[in-house]
């Protein structure tokens, strides 16, 4: 089983949009490994979305959010920035400012 | 040498490290409306398309016995990025209109900036369930409307589409050519302008 079973992940600040880097300093997979878990943690290298990690893995989106999810409990993955639940003013101001100067 | 070649195209694939956060736009609206030459016309990446497992009750009455009566059928998205300051991503995800293949993305619409409706004004009533899912099923995400323009799309004015649409109002409606780059970008800044202020109306 890609998953180990499980549908959904163990937390829910992880989404497609969520930016993923594989922790610093490295932290080596057990032996018990899966090949699902070894193959995404070299993927995140360098910083990359689970929606951009699933693309390049050729995996859905959901089993890459549930397998990070575990990466991430197993201090083998960081987050960049948690996601909050709402959308903060000063992101909403940072984005539209961003994109001002891109017109 | 193909290697080398091969790990220059994957160091490219990644976002810069300078980001801190990331930001997502819903790019939704009917089959064909323009969703992936939107996304395609802003994003710094050739957009990216993923598929999920839907698994469906089978309505037809041309199954074979004794299969099983669910069947699966994939549901794609495609999704690009833009970073729009060295400490800021954002992505957009083009996705049908319907919520319950939002669903299909674990917390696609979590967290959403907001949604941008493309709507063709050829086929304008294929954005009524479009509009009917982001009121009634995603009530609180902010939305504006982009009228994507066809060469053969009849002339008409915003507020009349507001009107025959039943808008919500403030809601804003943008015409824009989802081939170009700045119109695109236009209709996003409307989305995201549209968002604080629903934000700084409710604080």
């Amino acid at each position: 089983m890609l998953t180990g079973g499980r549908a959904a992940p163990t937390r829910n600040t992880i989404r497609p949009e969520t930016l993923v880097i594989a922790a610093t300093p490295a932290k080596a997979l057990p032996v018990s490994a899966t090949r699902m878990e070894r193959v995404l943690l070299a993927m995140c290298r360098c910083l990359l979305s689970l929606a951009e990690v699933a693309v390049h893995l050729q995996l859905p989106v959901s089993v890459v959010v549930v397998v990070a999810s575990d990466l991430v409990d197993s201090g083998h993955l960081s987050v960049r920035t948690p996601a909050s639940q709402s959308v903060s003013p000063d992101l909403l101001e940072e984005l539209l400012n961003g994109l001002r100067n891109l017109s | 040498m193909a290697s080398a070649t091969s790990l220059d195209q994957a160091a490219d694939r990644y976002v810069a490290d300078t980001v801190q956060r990331s930001a997502k736009i819903l790019v939704v609206g009917a089959f064909g409306v323009g969703k992936t030459t939107l996304i395609g016309s802003v994003s710094e990446i050739e957009p990216l398309r993923t598929e999920e497992a839907m698994t469906t009750a089978s309505v037809g009455v041309d199954d074979l016995a004794g299969l099983d009566a669910k069947r699966e059928t994939t549901v794609a998205m495609d999704f690009g990025r833009i970073t729009v300051r060295p400490e800021l991503v954002l992505y957009l995800f083009g996705t049908p209109g319907q919520r319950r293949f939002w669903d299909l993305w674990e917390g696609l619409a979590e967290g959403a900036v907001g949604a941008l409706v493309l709507i063709d004004t050829r086929r304008l009533e294929q954005s009524f369930e479009v509009l009917d899912q982001l009121e009634t099923h995603t009530a609180g995400l902010p939305f504006a409307v982009a009228v994507n323009r066809f060469p053969d799309s009849p002339g008409h004015d915003t507020a009349e589409l507001s009107d025959a649409l039943d808008l919500p109002p403030q809601t804003p409606v943008i015409e824009c050519d989802a081939r170009g780059r700045s119109e695109s970008i236009k209709a996003l800044i409307a989305l995201v302008g549209h968002a604080l202020s629903t934000q700084k109306v409710l604080s």
